[in-house]
Parts: structure tokens; sequence; C-alpha cells
């Protein structure tokens, strides 16, 4: 007799009843629905939710329903005019400290919302939205880096009365010095300022080079992705739009996703603007090295300014636009505190001098070179402000010399974090939201169809084993859904491509197994023994079949993108559930209707 | 229900069979190879790079009159094309140089909309010819290292001689799936790429099956040749074969018919790749392994313990 011992029993049990529970949230739909937050992200509690459904209320649109989820306000409507309108509304009435959102829900039940238990959610191809990829400029981060470098390496020589030049040239710093003897002295002055770096020796005896490693490079390109994707995240959350992805892919390129967006003019500006600010001491000798002429915007005189960076863009952790005492339009700047130690002792060195503050923002442009057409990247650098310093201060100031536009948009540019580098946008997709409710429709139909023709034919040629193998391939289904949801990706169109050809192939083991116990009774084993070999048997081929088309589809994950990468995670997923179900799932049905007694025939 | 009443005897592997086989895949082979340097692949924006829009018209679209609007507007190298549904329309255009994109985008909308207030943009995309380069790449070398780590696990779960069968058949189905696409000018994006990755594992799920059961045979069959032994094999799973191709080809054609137009391309792509894929199991895997002198020694050898193995999951 071949019984499953009460706990392998018990495991497929468990399996199948958490696999229900997961792919439970799916079956509920979604709705068209406003989310609400609050910009200052604190969590929206119920009494302001109650305000929203009843300023509603008040234009006569009753909501579906209204929670809170995540800190964030949900309310679902029966239409999209309905969801439309009172948005519209929504937002005239908030807008000043609140971001609100169009979206989709999903209408499921309270006590399975408060089980944290959440529907797969679907891909920009199934209902619409915009998809950009940039692209890091690199050389621009690694560049800006390394002027940090050769100011610090610069800026210690001169203390230690050292003659010098320093040039950055091509990635290399050259210092140059005048005497032999005080290589030893530089090269200790490098090493303290940082013991990592390379440091080569030219060929005159007075000449050091400076690169950086490896290991530093990689770094610092991993800082300027995780500082440009934070910045993003923060300029998106302004945009208000509802579950936005910023993900980082391959080494310099980051994926932007906006459900439910319609015009990627709007992100344009947003995603690609690298204004940032520079404060600088202005060079009223004229004749420092380093220094250099830059022109003034519109009413606001040139100047030369030294070369020394007080603070960056990138130091400031506050900006808001304000007004000064005298009614000018000023953008007021907090600086953190590393800034702050330097802004505080150029401040008390340097009272009564001048400081400039530049402007500075990265435009892409197209040249002609050589009857070809080459993108340059731009930089613009304006001085907005010189100011003369009337006292000491340290992390708190403002700048004025901006229009109120200007002003409330550079606060909110600064507000919202600098981009360490800047951005280029190399692919955009947008899609339409009839486009993804037709993918979703046909997508949903091609599968129920084609799963239908197929337990039709199992049912018939295998007869009740054909019947236990559906049971197995319905599960498959609801496994791969539950899996989704669980690990919150994304259902693309050929990630259900992937599901439809993981159902042809689960089909396969079932009928490898059949055939064997055919074969099996064929050479004259007794019903259990068939049973019992038959399953021993087709183990080996089912599981070299299966690991050699995971292997693919590890390979496709590894190296795919986009539309390739959606395929190969369903259709992984798939083959192992489909591996469960057919091998461990099927043979507990089995083995519960026929293992425990005697039977004459197999049913196969 | 039975499609194959009794034990079936085919001479898959005889002498004469294999030759007019291999004649065949010669023959296909030739004429995808052939038809991938002259005619080259109808390659889609993904890899091209370029501007796409799928619009939908309120009423069925006069293809002739975007055209010309398109050309009047300066875009004379717009493709305009239906796309499933008359009121469907999807317009193409190479990637353009020293034009903003965005402005470039915005002027092709207001071109493709004139006249016609209501229209739909289902899709709109704008891919950089840099990615397209990349992704060539990429697919190439995820090709390249599939195969490699489908050589390497056949090669210890059997032998060298099955390893270069499997590949061979591999390589096969590929160059034909592709061939293929190129000889009918079918749009081949990637999506179709997956497909065609997808097609090395269905193809390779077939041809492992099919060595399983050679390695099986090689062990019960005494003194029997190695072209008998894989005969009786390939017999042996020649129902499995079918119902398995049967009833995979029953989803795809439900994808081609009902899918929709976008991912047409892949279910072509997955539906050649099957019926090549189970061809090249038989004919181009075992027939390869056979032609390298494949026999029962080959698996005593680095398999001190062959049932062991063969119990592992």
């Amino acid at each position: 007799m071949y019984r499953y011992p009460v706990w392998l029993n018990t495991l497929v049990l468990v399996v199948v009843l958490t696999g229900i529970l997961f792919a439970l949230p799916n079956i509920y739909g979604s709705a068209p629905a406003v989310q609400l937050a609050n910009a200052d992200a604190t969590p929206i509690t119920e009494t302001r939710l109650s305000n929203f459904v009843r300023s509603i209320e008040g234009d006569g649109v009753t909501p579906e329903a209204s929670y809170i989820v995540d800190g964030r306000a949900v309310i679902r409507f029966n239409s999209v005019e309905d969801q439309q309108r009172s948005g519209e509304r929504l937002r005239e009435r908030y807008e000043q400290d609140t971001n609100v959102a169009l979206t989709l829900a999903p209408r499921t039940p309270e006590w399975v919302r408060d089980m944290g238990l959440n529907p797969m959610s679907l891909g920009l191809d199934l209902r619409g939205g915009v998809y950009v990829l940039l692209e890091v400029d690199m050389d621009t981060a690694i560049n800006n880096r390394l002027q940090g470098y050769e100011q610090d390496f610069d800026e210690r020589l001169r203390e230690a009365r050292i003659r010098h030049r320093v040039d950055l040239d091509n990635q290399i710093i050259t210092i140059r010095l005048t005497r032999v003897e005080d290589t030893e002295v530089a090269r200790q002055i490098i090493i303290t300022s940082d013991p990592n770096v390379i440091i080569g020796d030219g060929t005159d005896g007075k000449t050091l080079t400076v690169r950086m490693t490896e290991a530093q490079v990689k770094e610092r390109q991993d800082f300027a992705i995780e500082q440009n994707m934070t910045t993003l995240r923060n300029r998106v959350d302004q945009l208000g739009v509802a579950e936005p992805l910023v993900q980082r892919q391959g080494v310099d390129r980051i994926v932007v996703q906006l459900p439910g967006v319609q015009d990627p003019t709007e992100l344009e500006k947003i995603l690609t603007a690298t204004a940032t600010l520079e404060f600088r001491l202005v060079d009223q000798s004229g004749d420092t090295p380093g220094s250099r002429s830059y022109p003034g915007r519109t009413g606001e005189a040139s100047a030369i300014l030294k070369r020394e960076v007080i603070a960056s863009g990138d130091e400031i952790v506050d900006a808001g636009f304000t007004y000064t005492s005298d009614g000018q339009p000023a953008v007021s700047i907090t600086l953190d505190s590393a800034g702050g130690e330097r802004m505080l002792a150029t401040t008390r060195d340097n009272v009564g001098k001048p400081m400039s503050t530049l402007f500075i923002e990265w435009r892409e442009e197209d040249v002609v070179r050589g009857g070809r057409t080459e993108k340059r990247k731009v930089k613009t650098e304006e001085i907005i402000n010189t100011a003369t310093i009337q006292g000491v201060f340290k992390n708190r100031f403002q700048i004025t010399g901006l229009t109120p536009i200007e002003g409330r948009d550079l606060a909110v540019l600064l507000r919202a974090g600098a981009l360490a580098a800047p951005v280029y946008k190399v692919d955009e997709r947008t899609i339409g939201p009839s486009l993804g409710q037709d993918n979703i429709d046909r997508g949903f139909r091609a599968i129920q169809i084609g799963f239908l023709a197929v337990i039709v034919f199992m049912a018939v040629y295998y007869r009740w084993f054909g019947m236990i193998a559906n049971v197995a391939l319905f599960s498959n289904l609801v496994f791969i859904t539950a899996v989704l949801s669980m690990v919150g990706a994304s259902l693309t169109l050929p990630g259900i491509a992937g599901i439809v050809l993981t159902v042809g192939m689960a089909v396969d083991a079932n009928v490898l197994i059949f055939e064997r116990i055919r074969e099996e009774i064929a050479a004259g084993e007794q019903p259990q023994a068939a049973i019992h070999s038959g399953y021993e048997k087709a183990l080996s081929s089912i599981a070299d079949a299966n690991i050699t088309t995971l292997i693919a589809a590890i390979v496709l994950l590894a190296f795919g993108t986009g539309p390739v990468k959606g395929f190969a995670i369903t259709l992984m997923i798939g083959i192992l559930t489909s591996m469960f179900t057919a091998i461990v799932g099927t043979r507990a049905i089995v083995n519960l209707i026929f293992g425990g007694r005697k039977i004459s025939s197999v049913p196969v | 229900m039975r499609f194959l009443r009794h034990k079936t005897h085919f001479d898959f592997l005889g002498d004469t069979r294999r030759k007019i086989a291999l004649g065949i895949s010669a023959i296909v082979i030739a004429v995808s190879i052939a038809s991938l340097a002259t005619r080259g692949l109808e390659f889609g924006i993904d890899f091209t790079g370029g501007i796409l829009l799928e619009v939908g018209y309120p009423e069925a679209a006069n293809l002739g009159s975007i055209r010309s609007n398109l050309a009047d507007a300066g875009f004379e190298d717009a493709q305009v094309l239906r796309f499933g549904a008359d009121t469907d329309v999807l317009v193409r255009l190479p990637p353009q140089d020293g034009v903003n994109p965005d402005e470039l985008r915005e002027q092709l909308r207001a071109t493709v909309a004139v006249g016609t207030p209501g229209v739909d943009w289902r899709r709109v995309e704008f891919v950089s010819p840099q990615v397209g380069e990349e992704l060539t790449e990429r697919g190439g070398l995820a090709m390249i290292i599939a195969m490699l780590l489908i050589f390497v696990y056949v090669m210890i779960r059997f032998q060298w001689k099955f390893a270069a069968g499997a590949v061979t058949a591999l390589a096969h189905d590929v160059i034909v799936t592709v061939g293929f696409f190129s000889l009918f000018g079918f749009s081949f994006d990637l999506t179709v790429v997956a497909a065609v990755l997808a097609v090395i594992g269905y193809s390779l799920n077939d041809t492992v099956v099919a060595f399983d059961r050679i390695r099986e045979n090689f062990f019960k069959l005494r003194g029997v040749s190695a072209q008998e032994s894989m005969n009786t094999s390939i017999n042996e799973m020649l129902a499995r074969t079918i119902i398995t191709g049967v009833t995979t080809l029953f989803v795809l054609v439900a994808l081609l018919l009902l899918g929709g137009e976008s991912i047409a391309p892949f279910s072509i792509a997955l539906i050649i790749g099957i019926i090549v894929g189970t061809y090249s199991s038989i004919w181009t895997a075992s027939a390869t392994a056979l032609a390298l002198g494949v026999n029962a020694q080959d698996l005593l050898e680095p398999v001190k313990d062959p049932d062991l193995i063969d119990d592992l999951p």
C-alpha cells in the first residue's frame, strides 16, 4: 500500500491553503480611486479622511469605499467619471498640504486588507503609464569628485608652503612641484588627505600623479546612482503619482515608472533638471590661480570667482521660497553640518568681502561634428547673486537675485535634492489606459481558452488521472498568482505569455508520469506497483528537463531587461510550482484516492 | 484514450532516414542563413531605436491621408501601418538626428491627430539607438551563456557526446526560428528574443527527456546496437512527445489568435520553435550523439553508480 506519511499530506495541505490565501486578493478586481497623502509625509488621520469624504459627498458623489493604507487615504469610486471629478475637487481644496493622485485600488474586502494581503501589481503595459530609462553621466560624477581632491591637495600644499601647480586632465590629477626636495613631503600630504588613492611618480622626480582606485571609482559611481535615485524619488513624489517606481538598472541607468501618467512632458522638466548652486568667494585681486570669470544673469554683474567651493547643492538640506524684510523674493537655505562648518570658517575670515551664488544647469544639446550629429552636455553657469558678507553665519541664510517664479522653482529643486550627476533619457514609453485594458482582456482570454482546451484534452485522454492532473494545473495557476502577489512582482504581458507557456509545460510532467504508468501496466506490473514505479521512474526525466529549462530562465533573468525579465520571472516561478504540483501534489491525491485499497485496474 | 494503440517500431534513426533528415536540416539551415545574410531581420524599435506611435482613431483610419500629412510635416521616412483593427494605426519613425526628441514627439503627435478629434494614444515609445545596440549584445551573450551552461549540465548528467547533440539541436532551432522571421519579414522585437530563449528551454526539455530514456535503455537492453537502442527509446517516448507538443500548441495557438497584435510575434516564434524543437530532439540531438559514436560504455565510465544518480531529484 502506498500512502503519504501524515507530515507530507499536512505539508501539501498547508502549501495549498497558503497559496489560496495569497492568491485570494486577486479575485476582487480593482476600481478607480484617488489616493491622498500628507505632503509632509505624516500619516493621514481618520478625521482628515472623513473630511475628504464629506467634501466629495458635498458634490453629490458617493464613494464606493474609503480607508487608510500605510498612512495614505484611499477613496474608491464606482466610475472613472466620479474619480476624475472628485480628484479635481480634492486637488483644488487640499493641494497646498496634500499630494492627490489618481490611481487604481484593489477592491479587496477589509479583512483581507487587514491581513496585509495585496493583489499582484500590474505592469505598465497592462495598466498604462509612463516608463523612462535614464542614464547617469558617470564621467561628470567622477570628475566632480576629482575636482574635490584637486582643490583639497591645492589647499594643503599651499598651507605647507610648497610651490606647486595642480592640473586635472583625463581623470588624472598631476601635481608639478618646483623643487625636487618637496616631493616626499607632498606625497605625505596626499597620503594624509586620502591614503587610498594611487600615487604615481613622473619622470622628472618632481611630478606626482594621483588617480582614484577602481574601488573608489565604483564607490563614487554607486554613490552618484544612489543619490540620484533618492533625488528622483523625492521629485517624483512631488508629482503626486500613486505607486511610482524608481529603480537602478545595471551600472549607470535608472528606471522610472509612473503608472497612470499620460503626458511624458509633465515629468520631463522635473526628471532631467539638474540645477544646483555653488557658493564661492569673489576673487578681488583677480589673479589667484584657478580663479575664473563667470557671467552674470540678466541685471547681475559678472565676476571673477575663486575656485574653492564653500558649499554646493548636495549639501543643502532644506530650501524654501520667502521674501526678505524689504520685500525682495529670496530662497532660504539650510546647509548640512559639513557645509555649515565651511560656511562658518569662510564668513569668519571674510567679513566685508563679497560672496557669489553660482547657478549651474546642465542641458543636452545636439552638435554637428564632421557631418555626424552628436549629443553634447552643455553646462550653463551664471552668477545669480553677489552680496557682501555682513556678518558671520553658519548653516542658515538667504539668497536673493531671482524672480519670484525662479525662486519658487529653485526652492523645489533644491529641496528635492540636487542630482549628483546629470541624467539623460535613453528610452521612454507611454502606454495609454485603453491599450492596457485591451492587453489584460486579451491576455486573460487567451489563458482561459488555452487552459480549457488542455483541461478537456487531459480529462478525455487520461480519464481519472487526467482529472487529477487538471487539479494540479489549476493549483499551479493559483500558486503562480500567489507567488507573484507575495514577492510583489508585477504582472506584464510577456509575463502572461510565460504563464501560458508554463501551463503547456506543466502538462509535460504529468504526461511523463502517466505514460510511464501505462508502460508499467503494459509490462505486466500490478496496478499499485505500476503507479508507484511510474512516479519513481519519471522523476529523473522531469527533474532533468525542468532544471535545464530553469537554467535558461535564470540566464534570461540575469541578462534580460524589461519584457524579457517579466517573462523569465513567471517562467521560473511556473517551473518551480509545476514541479511541486506534478510530483508531490498529484501523488498526494493519487495516494489519497487509490493508495489505501486494492485496485484491479488503473484509470489512466 | 490513446493515439498509438500499439507499440510503435518506427526506424527513426535508420541510415537512410538520418540522411534524409540531415538533408532537410541542411537545406532549411542554408535557407535561413542565406535569408539572414541577404534580407536580414525586420528589427523592431527595441533594436533600431526610433519613435513608435500606436494610435486608435474613432473611425476607420485613412492611411493615405495620415501618410501625406506626415510627409507634409517633413516626416517622409515615417512608416504607417494598420495594426490589428481598422481603427488602429502604427506609425514608426527611424531615429532622427539633431532634433530634440521631446519636440519631435509632440510635433508627430500633432500631425497624426490633425483633423481627427478624440484620438486615443495607445502607445508612444521613444528608444535611443544606443539601447538597441546593447540589447543585441546582451541577447547574444545570454544565448551563448545559456547554451554553455546547458552543455555543462548535460555533460555532467550524461556525457559530452550527448551534450554536443543537445547544443547542436539548440543551435539548429535558434537558426531556423530566427531564419523564419527573416524569410517572412515578421517584426523581430524583444518579446521574440524571449520566445527564442523559451524555445531553447522547450527543445532542451524534449531532448533531455529522450536522452534520459536512451540512457535507461543502454543499460537495460544488452547486446543491442546503440542505434537500435536509441530507436526503441524514441518510439517509447513517442506518445509523450506528441501529447506534450499538442497541449503546448493548444495554448500557443490560443495566444496567437486571442492575445492581440503585440503578442503575435511572440506566439509565432514559439509555435515554430516547438515544431522545430520536437523534430530536432530526434533528428538532430539523437542523430548527432549517434554520429559521434555514443554507446553504453560512454555512460558507464564517468558515472560509477548510475542508479544512485538517477534517484537524485
